[in-house]
């Protein structure tokens, strides 16, 4: 069973439309959870403008903001444990968090779907 | 009178700071209550002008008017229905989330989305609950909701797990989290406002040419999304009386040629035009007067107080003292001048021999057809607001949009309508130009407001880290909070008039600037008569009406505060290229 859960900092929305800095950044980020989701994993993405309570209930998550402030956040979590704070990760790294199997990963970080899923 | 000939139930009066809508609707709800019906008037002004007007402390409850039977009002104030909800959000998690989680979290819930949908959660009470308004006939509203609340609520993605489960998240729906319970309410809140026998909606301009402008604008939102019983208040139109009198003849002129050229979309409207006053709307005399015409002899003000004369532009760009580089920003709420003024500000220093950058939101020749003898080291560019936002939306449809649903994608493309979109983009082109202002001066009339620039240090902070990806803040955007807080390279000129609310407007972006650690230079009082020499009776009571506001900005906002006259030309903005709007000398 593989999760990844992604505690984003209060950010107007995900989609970076209203973020100062358009952010293809994002934009990709999001896209790679879509396709980790078409690949089987569960994906949970928690806002801390807009709920709050995810970052409270979860010990792990409470610590580590506690201890590192919101510069922790993003925070990714991949089948319980901290995977990495305060950036968003690559395709490719995100693939590794979560042990997928993958054949090929492009250099930009772009996996076909067959050889993730196949 | 159209205004008061068979009125709905819901009267709702929209327009923007300082046309009149608080006076314009009191003195409805006034001769509604006196016509025999019984009258709740909701006014969300924060100034509490209202207060004023009725000489009676108001309530957020109803609260009965003793001089007016049958009238009962009260205060609602979104910026404090905007806090509660906050605390609402943020209270629970204050002693388990640390202090710097907290503050990031409250600030994503400062922006004028949350303002607005709380404002709308106040009017929906009160459109949606019976009981609380069944003792009435008529509630009156003196103020609307946006054209863009109203979409976003009318958004089924608004209401569904959408929120909050989705990889494209929310935006300014982010506020409406926690009310999903309230979804019947607000529906049928937005379904009455587009029932033309439930309610109006009074669109309420001066006879000036951008107002109208805006007006119009308002005026085909709102109809797109349903609402279309509208009502056009043309609020003080002049008629000079002292043949004498040079700045009256200029300043009827002017308004009867807004009147002439009214904005098509508009021009149809069921019209009711008031005049001029020479005074605040003050009382419920006067509140009961205000649709007569004003009086041929008005009373004569007993020695009328001579406000006090500030110095003028020229007096500002003296002590600007800036050596060879920095930045001008002129700030303000549309209609007071702010361009006219950063262009005015730009002439001045290029005739001192500084070389000027001026960036301007109306379009480049028209600023430079404007100037007269416009000097050799001036340069004008402009950001153009439409185009910025264009772009923008294409870039982020193109990327973002491409993975969305149907509803998703309808969410993403309200989001891209809000006022915070238009602000983000032009906040990019902004920052590109305030990065020129270390080679030479740049004047520049728009500016993020604190809440964006905020936003930005939440942003920036984050990316400290992620500085080593290529894909990061560019160095404009990076250096721009630190140069905008650094007083010996940024000046910023907050612009108003010498009336209540835009200065209290004035007064709201200073607080908002301030939040994010900047401070303003100076104040500029546009438009005032007290530089001018005026006979026409109405217009000198006018003038000595100027004292209490130019009091109130010298002693309470700013120590530095300059005055400049109003000009026909001026108010009518830089939209006719064929009008010299500068002064020669």
């Amino acid at each position: 069973m593989n999760t990844i859960e992604i505690y984003d900092p209060a950010q107007c929305c995900a989609t970076g439309a209203c973020s100062p800095d358009a952010d293809d950044e994002l934009a990709q980020f999001a896209s790679s959870l879509e396709w980790l989701k078409e690949c089987g994993v569960s994906v949970s993405r928690y806002n801390l403008g807009h709920q709050p309570a995810a970052f409270v209930q979860n010990a792990m998550v409470k610590r580590t903001i506690g201890e590192d402030g919101v510069a922790c956040l993003p925070l990714i979590v991949a089948d319980g444990k901290v995977v990495s704070k305060g950036r968003y990760p690559s395709r490719s790294e995100l693939v590794a968090h979560v042990g997928l199997a993958v054949e090929t990963v492009g250099a930009t970080g772009t996996a076909t779907k067959k050889s993730c899923c196949g | 009178m159209r205004l008061l000939q068979r009125p709905t139930r819901n009267l709702f009066f929209t327009g923007k700071g300082g046309v009149g809508k608080t006076s314009t609707s009191c003195a409805v709800a006034v001769a509604l209550a006196d016509s025999g019906k019984a009258v709740l008037l909701v006014s969300t002004d924060p100034a509490s002008n209202l207060d004023e007007i009725f000489d009676i402390a108001l309530k957020s409850s109803p609260t009965p008017i003793p001089a007016v039977t049958r009238l009962h009002a009260m205060n609602v104030d979104p910026e404090a229905a905007a806090i509660a909800y906050r605390e609402r959000v943020v209270g629970p998690y204050r002693n388990l989330l640390p202090a710097d989680a907290v503050a990031s979290i409250e600030e994503q819930l400062s922006g004028a989305c949350t303002v607005e949908i709380a404002a709308f959660d106040e009017f929906a009470k009160l459109l949606g609950d019976a009981n609380l308004t069944a003792a009435y006939d008529h509630i009156v509203f003196d103020t609307a909701p946006t054209g863009h609340t109203l979409r976003l609520l009318a958004l089924p993605a608004a209401w569904t797990e959408f929120i909050g489960t989705s990889a494209a998240g929310t935006s300014c729906l982010g506020p409406l989290q926690g009310m999903i319970e309230q979804r019947e309410l607000y529906l049928s809140a937005v379904q009455a406002l587009c029932d033309a026998s439930q309610t109006t909606m009074v669109l309420v301009s001066r006879p000036e040419m951008p107002a109208l402008e805006e007006a119009e604008r308002t005026s085909a939102e709102l109809a797109s999304i349903g609402v279309r019983n509208q009502l056009l208040v043309l609020n003080g139109m002049f008629e000079a009386q002292d043949p004498a009198d040079g700045v009256a003849a200029a300043m009827q002129r002017f308004a009867e040629q807004a009147v002439a050229d009214m904005p098509t979309g508009i021009a149809t409207l069921p019209r009711t035009t008031i005049p001029l006053k020479p005074a605040q709307v003050l009382g419920i005399e006067a509140l009961r007067g205000f649709f007569a015409p004003t009086q041929k002899t008005p009373t004569v003000v007993a020695s009328p107080a001579s406000p006090k004369r500030l110095p003028g532009l020229d007096a500002l760009v003296d002590e600007l003292q800036l050596d060879g580089g920095g930045l001008v920003m002129t700030m303000g709420k549309g209609g007071v001048g702010k361009t006219t003024i950063a262009a005015r500000i730009a002439v001045e220093l290029a005739r001192r021999g500084h070389s000027v950058h001026l960036t301007t939101t109306d379009p480049a020749a028209h600023i430079a057809a404007a100037v007269v003898d416009l000097p050799r080291n001036l340069t004008i560019g402009e950001i153009n607001p439409a185009l910025e936002v264009a772009r923008y939306r294409a870039e982020v449809m193109a990327t973002t949009g491409a993975k969305l649903d149907a509803s998703g994608l309808a969410l993403l493309q309200e989001d891209l309508s809000s006022p915070c979109t238009e602000e983000i983009a032009v906040f990019q082109a902004f920052a590109r130009t305030v990065a020129k202002a270390s080679n030479g001066i740049v004047v520049i009339d728009t500016a993020p407001t604190g809440h964006t620039i905020l936003l930005l240090d939440a942003a920036q902070s984050f990316h400290r880290e992620v500085m080593r990806q290529a894909k990061s803040v560019t160095d404009s955007v990076r250096n721009l909070l630190p140069r905008l807080r650094d007083p010996t390279f940024t000046r910023i000129v907050l612009c108003t008039l010498a009336e209540a609310t835009p200065v209290h407007e004035a007064a709201s972006l200073q607080a908002d600037l301030r939040r994010a650690a900047i401070e303003p230079y100076a104040w500029v009082i546009n438009q005032s008569l007290v530089p001018l020499k005026v006979s026409d009776p109405v217009l000198v009571a006018r003038r000595s009406q100027e004292s209490r506001y130019i009091d109130e900005v010298t002693c309470t906002h700013a120590r530095r505060v300059f005055m400049v006259a109003w000009q026909a030309t001026i108010a009518a903005g830089i939209t006719r290229p064929s009008a010299p709007i500068l002064e020669t000398a």
